[in-house]
């Protein structure tokens, strides 16, 4: 938006406040002598450092120090099964860039993160943009949107690895009925990126369309009266009003689901059947993700977890340039009106 | 090689649940005693050995022991036993390990108790030579396991398919049909002419590892070099199977995927390379289909492909109680009866001339005689020697033949991503 919103409650009480927030009360200050005053300052001063301390606590024990630690081993030749580490500086790193399976990889991640998320948030948009409206049995259609992503990741690749069957599979019986003929989904890098896609696209629209419409629920309503007056398309009222007013939860949609899409594991191993092609994503790679890159290496074969160390590392990284990129981009969302 | 589709789906959720929550495995230590006297102890398989009666059996005779099964699927089976081994916790009392993992443990024989020192040298007579020194270690001074089944080879038809193609059901007749490997692709020529719509194998990575079981010398010489560019049955075994995927006779099927399982009820293949515990799977998949299934013998002459150790973890606090009841469960009267019930074959010797045994028909392969057709095949097999990545080895090569099937490769594009690929595993 480009104009800083009308004053609402929040601002008015900050700028009428009768008096500066870091002062106590006329009548504890007088009464009760500058001891307890000295007291309440460092109450105000340290407190809410207190009530934050556990999260960060927890944050450095689970997110922080692993980090850490995760740098330090990608650093070593660092085998499961040997009791030697010895320090490689960054040889794990080198080998990982020089692998073309990598790369692979990388590619394969980008493409199920393109087909899994864009046309997943884009559908979660129109969603909440016609729950919003008045329905019958409301609640019901918010509730059922949400069903999809209570069930398990682990059900659903089960589920829809068995409707994408390539012998038995309901997907392919319908094309059939229709004449299209049969899809090894499996068997192709785009028909399985499309199917795991698929897989991921079900799981989410409904929680992002949640969302959205619980973002959608705090723009004023008279912004959509005026724009009806003026004779503006539902489609319109969607583009102009809707979407540059959630802007700021369409971000954090977009980061999340990146952050999702560049980490899918369980969708593709389990697509893949059994044995070898579940950690390699396909007897050519065709569907190997990151993670299932970093798996394979880590917990596979040989239990290099330096190596994986270095690709959780490179992931990592990879993810928060993603995230910024997305952030940059979706930050250029305008108000047209 | 025996998960049901059930459970290993269970085992494999479990797994991926685990790590997409970013958890660490990690599972109580094996057995635990309490005050009572009362031992629990833990039992790691990989799908079903048919142990469930006999540990009724046991627990009946020893009231002091309870005995926990805890099942996974094939591969993760594996990998997890490693790294438990490998972290000195989580592993169970009592453990199976296929015939393509062994070498890799019997690497590291301290990780596990001693069998000899628990009473097993005494009992070298009761199992097949080579069933027993596949489990020793290198210096053969610590023995990690006792053997549970081998996997003498058959191959499994449909009668019904045989016969609308035109082609022999006798199985003496049948087996006349394809002394060796050529044979049998000249045979899934004539199948392929004479049918429509159905495949003459159900998967070709099967064909190859079976050709290579029956070389005397596999993917690995003994000073555990994978030799599978240079071992001329490996290549012969590659260009054989190349020739059969190019016909057109595999159904591309992965064993042990849902697909794979629901293809033996719609009879899809005609073939199927049958180790003994493979007829357990087939009436499982296909209990319909009774009466259609029959066993002939495998071309080109006996090998072993699949068959199981128990072994005992160094971690489990239960030694001479687990000891007992592997003992026990690998003695030759409680293997005759898992053969009884599954069709997992005895790798005891004394009851290869037993009646109860070589007299066993199952009624679901047309009354086959596979008592009889087992043991002769299994009376034949040379042992082979078994590299320490022996499993992974076969499934790489098993991925290039799949990416012929899949039409990403040509042969040679396949078997040279196949060798570069064996090159980072060594």
């Amino acid at each position: 938006m480009t104009t800083a919103p009308p004053t609402g409650p929040v601002g008015s009480i900050l700028e009428h406040s009768p008096r500066p927030v870091d002062q106590p009360p006329g009548e504890l200050r007088d009464r009760r002598g500058p001891g307890r005053w000295r007291l309440w300052r460092l109450d105000r001063a340290v407190s809410p450092y207190l009530y934050v301390t556990p999260f960060f606590l927890l944050f450095a024990a689970f997110g922080l120090f692993p980090l850490g630690y995760t740098a330090w081993v990608s650093m070593h030749d660092w085998s499961l099964l040997s009791d030697q580490h010895p320090f490689v500086g960054l040889a794990n790193y080198r080998e990982l860039v020089a692998d073309p399976y990598f790369w692979n990889a990388l590619k394969n991640t980008i493409s199920i993160l393109l087909l899994g998320t864009v046309p997943q948030l884009l559908l979660a948009l129109l969603l909440a943009n016609l729950l919003s409206r008045r329905l019958r049995g409301q609640s019901f259609f918010r509730m059922g949107m949400l069903l999809p992503n209570v069930a398990s990741v682990v059900a659903v690749a089960v589920i829809f690895s068995q409707l994408f069957g390539r012998d038995f599979g309901l997907i392919n019986w319908l094309l059939e009925q229709f004449g299209v003929g049969r899809i090894n989904w499996q068997a192709g890098t785009a028909s399985s990126h499309i199917a795991i896609a698929v897989m991921i696209t079900w799981k989410w629209t409904g929680y992002n369309a949640l969302i959205y419409l619980a973002a959608m629920q705090a723009v004023p309503g008279d912004l959509y009266e005026s724009a009806t007056l003026d004779g503006a398309s539902p489609l319109r009222q969607l583009r102009s009003i809707t979407i540059p007013m959630i802007r700021p939860t369409i971000i954090f949609t977009v980061i999340v689901s990146t952050i999702y899409g560049l980490q899918v594991f369980a969708e593709p191993q389990l697509f893949a059947g059994s044995g070898q092609d579940s950690v390699t994503g396909g007897a050519s790679r065709q569907f190997q993700t990151l993670t299932l890159y970093l798996y394979e290496h880590g917990f596979h074969r040989g239990f290099q977890f330096g190596y994986a160390a270095a690709t959780a590392w490179v992931m990592f990284g990879i993810i928060v340039l993603a995230a910024a990129a997305n952030y940059l981009l979706v930050r250029r969302i305008r108000s047209t009106t | 090689m025996r998960a049901t589709r059930t459970r290993r789906t269970l085992a494999i959720g479990l797994a991926a649940g685990v790590l997409v929550a970013g958890a660490a495995a990690c599972s109580s230590d094996g057995g635990s005693g309490d005050d009572t006297g009362q031992t629990t102890l833990t039992i790691g398989l990989f799908g079903d050995f048919g142990f469930g009666p006999l540990y009724e059996e046991y627990m009946a005779m020893h009231p002091e022991i309870t005995i926990e099964e805890r099942i996974a699927e094939f591969a993760d089976h594996h990998t997890n036993l490693t790294q438990r081994l490998a972290t000195g916790s989580g592993a169970a009392d009592i453990e199976a390990v296929e015939v393509g993992f062994i070498s890799q443990f019997t690497a590291v024989p301290d990780r596990f108790h001693n069998l000899l020192e628990l009473g097993a040298d005494q009992l070298e007579d009761r199992w097949l030579d080579w069933k027993w020194q596949q489990a020793l270690s290198q210096d053969e001074s610590a023995l990690i396991g006792l053997g549970t089944d081998v996997g003498g080879m058959g191959v499994c038809y449909r009668t019904d398919l045989f016969e609308a193609a035109g082609l022999p059901i006798d199985r003496a007749e049948v087996s006349a049909l394809w002394p060796d490997w050529d044979d049998y692709v000249d045979v899934g020529r004539d199948y392929l002419a004479a049918t429509d719509g159905s495949f003459f194998f159900e998967s070709s990575g099967q064909m190859f590892r079976a050709m290579v079981e029956q070389a005397p010398v596999g993917v690995y010489d003994t000073e555990n070099n994978i030799i599978a560019e240079s071992n001329p049955a490996v290549t012969d075994a590659w260009d054989t199977t190349v020739e059969a995927i190019e016909a057109g006779m595999s159904n591309r099927l992965d064993a042990f995927t849902p697909e794979w399982t629901a293809a033996f009820g719609q009879g899809t293949f005609a073939t199927i390379i049958c180790p003994a515990w493979m007829t357990a799977y087939i009436e499982t998949n296909a209990p319909e289909a009774s009466g259609l299934w029959d066993v002939a013998a495998v071309p080109g002459g006996a090998g072993n492909m699949g068959g199981s150790h128990l072994v005992l973890p160094a971690q489990g606090d239960h030694p001479e109680e687990a000891y007992a009841l592997i003992e026990w469960l690998t003695a030759p009267e409680q293997q005759l009866k898992v053969f009884q019930e599954t069709g997992n074959f005895p790798s005891t010797p004394e009851l290869y001339d037993d009646p109860e045994m070589t007299g066993l028909r199952k009624e679901y392969f047309n009354n086959a005689p596979i008592g009889e057709i087992f043991t002769e095949s299994a009376l034949e097999i040379e042992p082979q020697y078994q590299g320490p990545l022996q499993g992974d080895v076969l499934a790489t090569i098993g991925q290039g033949l799949g990416r012929i099937e899949d039409g990403a490769q040509t042969p040679e594009e396949a078997w040279e991503q196949v060798l570069a690929d064996l090159e980072s595993l060594a």
